[in-house]
Order: C-alpha cells, then structure tokens, then sequence
C-alpha cells in the first residue's frame, strides 16, 4: 500500500499542499484533475524525483521519503512510452533485471506470462522506433511490471494513443491489475478510463485535494463546486436552504433531505433533467415551466438551455427526443428533475 | 560560395605535384603535422574527459548564475587568440603561484607539448560543451526517470541510458573540439613558438620563404585533415535503422 501524509512540495513554479493519501495494496486508483492541478508533480515526488518540502510517503509501511528513485519499489508509465531508442523491445523489458536480483525461473516466469499477456511475442527482436502506439505502451507495461513494483504510477497512459488502441490497452490494464497485487495509481482526464478502471479516485485542484472517495460517489456526490464542475455537472447553482426544501432564484426546490447548511451549493447532471411539453404527472416533484433559449448539437446528442424562474438549466435531449417534443428556441417547455438528482454541497 | 572555394581551390591547386611531394619527404612537416593532430587529440580528449560531466550538468540542472556559467563557457570563442595566449602565460609563467607550483613540478608550459594542449584545450573545450550539452538536452528526461524507477542508480543510469543516446552528440563535439584546436595558431605561437604545430610552421615558411614555399605545407595539412574529418563524420553518421 502506498500512503502520502502531509505532504508539501514548493517548486519555483509550483506547490503541493497538505497532501494526504492512502491507497491499499492492490487498488486501481484514479487521480483526476484540470492540467496544471499537480498531478505529475506528485507523482513524481512518489518516484522521488522531486524534492519533498514536508510530510511522508510510505510505500507497505516503509518511509521512502528520502530514498533514491531506485530504492523505493515503485515503476512509472509515462505516456509516451518513453521506451529506451537503443534497445531492443526485450532489452528494454529486461532492463531492471540488471539492477535487482530475482531468481531465473521466477525471471523466466514473469517474463513469459507479460510476453503472452501483453502478446509481445512476436515483438522481442524489434527496435522501438518500430513499433506502432499501442505496442509501445505494451512493452512499456511489460518493462515496468517485469521488476514486480509495490506500486505502479500511469501517467495518462492512454492518452497518446488512436481510440482503437485506447480501447486495447484499457482492457490489458484492467487484466494486468487483476493478475498481479501490484497498487495502480493512474493520472487521467478521461472519465470512461476512470469509470472502467479505477475503484476509488482523487480530484485534485491548484495543488491540493478536493476530494477523495468511490469513483461512484465522486461522480454522484461531488463535494465541492469546483468537483461537480470538473466532473461535468453543468447546473451548479449557490443555494439558500430551508429544511428540505432549497431556494433558488424564484424557484422553491424540494430536496427530500435536509439541505447541509444554510447556503451552499446544489447541481444537477444534464441528463437527469426531463424536458417535456406538459407539466408531467409523475411522482417527481421538481418541475417548472420555462422558456428554451438555445439548441445546440453535441455529438449525439443536444444541449438544451432553458430559463426557468430567472434561472438558467441546461438539460440533454436526444435527436428524436427534440423532434417528438417539437423544442424549439423561445418556445415554452417543462423542465422535471427528481429530488434524488439534486446533489448539495 | 564562390568567395569561400575560390581562395581554397586556388590555394589546393597552386603547389605542383613534386611540391607536395617534397613537403610529404620533409621531416620538420611531417613532425608538425603530427603534433598538430596529437595535440589537437590530446586536447579533445581533456575535453570528453571534463567536459562531458559539465555538459550534462548544464543540460539537467537549473542553478542561481547558470547563465552566467555559460557566458564564461563560452568566453574562449570571443576572446582574440594571442590574448588568450597571453592569459595563459600569465598563469603558467613562473611570475604566477601557479606557474611555480608547475616548474616545481619539473612541468614546463613556454615552448613544450603540455603548454601547446593547454592551449588547445582552453580554444577547444566551448566548442565541445555546447555541442555535448545540446545533445544531452535533446535527450528526454523521463528516460532517465523510467531508468531509476526500474532500480537503476544515477550513474548506471547515465552510462546505460544518457551516454549511448548522446553518443553521437558526442563525437561531433570531440570532431568540433579537434578542428577548432588544429586550425589554432595565434595563442598557440605565444605559449610554444617550438615544438612548432602545422600552422605555426606554415607561418615560419611563409615568413622566411615566402607563398611558393608555405602553400604546399598548407595542401599537406588540409588534405590529411579532410581526410581524418571525412572519417569522423561517417562514424557520427546516425546508424541505419534496424526493422
């Protein structure tokens, strides 16, 4: 396991502060963020290639603080690959081999299980310089894991490559994490990476940590503004709340809960708000009339801007949703949302 | 173009071929060409010695006054050549602490090979540093990160990783050092007029005999050069790459 206490780094162009974390042996952990939240910073202060300020790291219990990169156990993914260009792809696999002593068989082992694995096979002989993205990300997995590393840092490791080979090396991590106790801590922007891979994950913001939890509840109950804004929750309003009931602008919303404090927060996901040309008859008990002012095309789907009691929502319809619903922009529509969709904070 | 190979195929092609075959004969441009390229050698392998290490201090690490370091580093190209002659005398000189440590010694610098490769090398190390320090920038640094991840120390990460992907950059320093080193001769001439190097020779000959008798000296040394350059180069020259 792998566990950061306080720990402050100050760099001449950036900081961490405070930082306290701790991953169990085993676990695929996430650690999402905006560029420049400090991500690669603490990731390297992990391989120790950054100098501490205070706090600790202690990677099964053993204080690597102050340790040499080479002393602490842990293997880094960068993502580029960062293979070596005068090696062969099985020198380079081999590579830590030259610096830890493990038994030939246990050697032989390991390194036929990540060939058939990673299916390197047939790539042992090759130089680098010719290997396409995803088989260098491959070999790049096999160098790292061939020295059996307590823990594994992936910095974005998916995020050079085509979507075809994204999906290939997505699903080798996840068997890769599966056959070996080695702890996988991942920096990534992609919510799908995090969603199918990752158990628990970190948000991080201008050098500290937002929050930390279940990817579920990181994603559903996002803590803070700036959480709920990172995670793609769009509506995110400051919020007067009464009870169980929150004041927005003109409009009364019922939480079905105690509101946490007297103001704060609330947000709402695009997609859990229904638009309809009708106040709905259901058991949802949100629901106002407003009035669309702009349609636009995301991809598959659109993005619905509707001002409803002097405040602005934006909800996600599909294309026949739009037509069967005749939405239009300056027309009058009902937005419903369920009391259970309203996040606080 | 034109105003560079005009002078040099006029020069090249003035001597006739008994002309350069007696300046091969001649023993004392025979010695000089030799020493030439022995101490411009010598010089050059100073600089791979000192100069690697510094070169890639320079590349990896950010200090207060770096850019000032620099500079200095690169003072030897500014500098006139006898003054840089002139510098050296007076500290090898016996008037300096240092120059009577040396003559303690027994180590004699006015008029000997040793003061000839000081030269050479003060001339010759700028050109070796910023050709070295550029290639080791151009290499990335997480290479070496991965390296010590994967257990290995500092110094195995250099000479496994650093030294053998900059190992191209460094002969073309080693090639720049060694050129800039055997076409020295105004600080040179100040330091050791004797044993006398290719170019202070080829001045001695035009100055008691006149252009007829210097110029197939002059053939003499840029030929050999070319030749030994030409070599270099395709040793630097980057590997075709293996499928």
């Amino acid at each position: 396991m792998i566990k950061i206490e306080n720990l402050s780094i100050n760099l001449a162009e950036f900081s961490l502060k405070d930082i306290s974390l701790s991953i169990a042996r085993g676990e695929y952990f996430a650690l999402l963020g905006p560029t420049g939240a400090g991500k690669t910073v603490l990731l390297e202060a992990m391989v120790g290639l950054v100098p501490v300020e205070s706090g600790k790291i202690l990677v099964d219990g053993r204080d690597v603080s102050d340790l040499a990169p080479e002393k602490r156990g842990i293997g880094i993914v960068y993502q580029d690959s960062c293979l070596f260009p005068h090696m062969t792809v099985l020198e380079n696999i081999r590579y830590g081999l030259h610096f830890k002593k493990i038994d030939g068989n246990e050697t032989k082992n390991r390194l036929n299980r990540l060939l058939n694995q990673l299916e390197l096979n047939q790539l042992t002989k090759r130089m680098t310089i010719n290997l396409s993205g995803g088989e260098l990300q491959r070999v790049a997995l096999a160098r790292a894991l061939m020295v059996n590393p307590a823990v594994l840092l992936l910095d974005e490791p998916l995020s050079a490559l085509d979507p075809n080979f994204r999906g290939e090396i997505q699903s080798l991590l996840h068997k890769l994490h599966q056959d070996t106790d080695t702890t996988f801590l991942m920096v990534t922007h992609d919510f799908n990476e995090v969603l199918s891979l990752a158990g628990r994950a970190a948000v991080m913001n201008h050098g500290s940590i937002e929050q930390v939890g279940d990817v579920s509840e990181i994603f559903q109950k996002p803590r803070s503004s700036f959480v709920a804004d990172f995670v793609g929750m769009k509506n995110i309003f400051p919020v007067n709340y009464q009870g169980t009931s929150a004041r927005l602008g003109n409009i009364e919303l019922e939480l079905g809960r105690n509101g946490k404090d007297s103001e704060g927060y609330l947000a709402i996901r695009p997609e859990d708000i229904v638009i309809s040309k009708e106040k709905l008859s259901s058991s949802i008990r949100n629901s106002f009339k407003g009035i669309v002012l702009k349609i636009l095309k995301q991809g598959f789907h659109y993005e619905i801007t509707l001002k409803a009691g002097g405040i602005i929502f934006t909800a996600l319809v599909t294309k026949s949703a739009l037509f069967e619903l005749g939405l239009k922009e300056g027309k009058p529509a009902y937005l419903s949302f369920k009391a259970t969709a309203i996040h606080t904070f | 173009m034109a105003f560079i190979l005009v002078p040099l195929i006029r020069m090249m092609t003035a001597p006739s071929f008994e002309g350069l075959k007696g300046a091969a004969k001649d023993r004392d441009v025979i010695k000089a060409i030799w020493l030439s390229i022995y101490t411009a050698g010598l010089a050059s392998l100073i600089a791979f010695l000192f100069g690697t290490p510094f070169a890639y201090l320079l590349a990896r690490k950010n200090f207060p006054g770096k850019k000032l370091v620099e500079s200095i580093v690169d003072l030897p190209i500014v500098i006139p050549h006898p003054v840089v002659g002139i510098a050296i005398l007076g500290v090898v000189g016996k008037n300096c602490w240092f120059g009577k440590i040396l003559y303690e010694m027994g180590i004699r610098m006015m008029g000997s090979v040793a003061g000839i490769v000081t030269v050479l090398t003060f001339v010759g190390m700028p050109f070796y540093i910023n050709t070295v320090k550029n290639g080791f920038e151009s290499i990335s640094p997480r290479l070496e990160n991965v390296s010590r991840s994967l257990g290995a120390s500092l110094i195995s990460t250099f000479f496994r990783i650093t030294f053998p992907l900059a190992g191209r950059s460094i002969l073309v320093g080693i090639i720049m050092c060694c050129a800039r080193c055997i076409s020295e001769f105004g600080a040179v001439v100040i330091v050791a007029y004797h044993p006398m190097i290719a170019p202070v020779l080829i001045y001695e000959r035009f100055e008691a005999y006149g252009l007829k008798y210097s110029q197939p000296v002059a053939v003499l040394l840029v030929l050999i050069c070319l030749i030994l350059f030409l070599f270099l180069r395709i040793l630097s020259m980057p590997k075709k790459k293996k499928i």
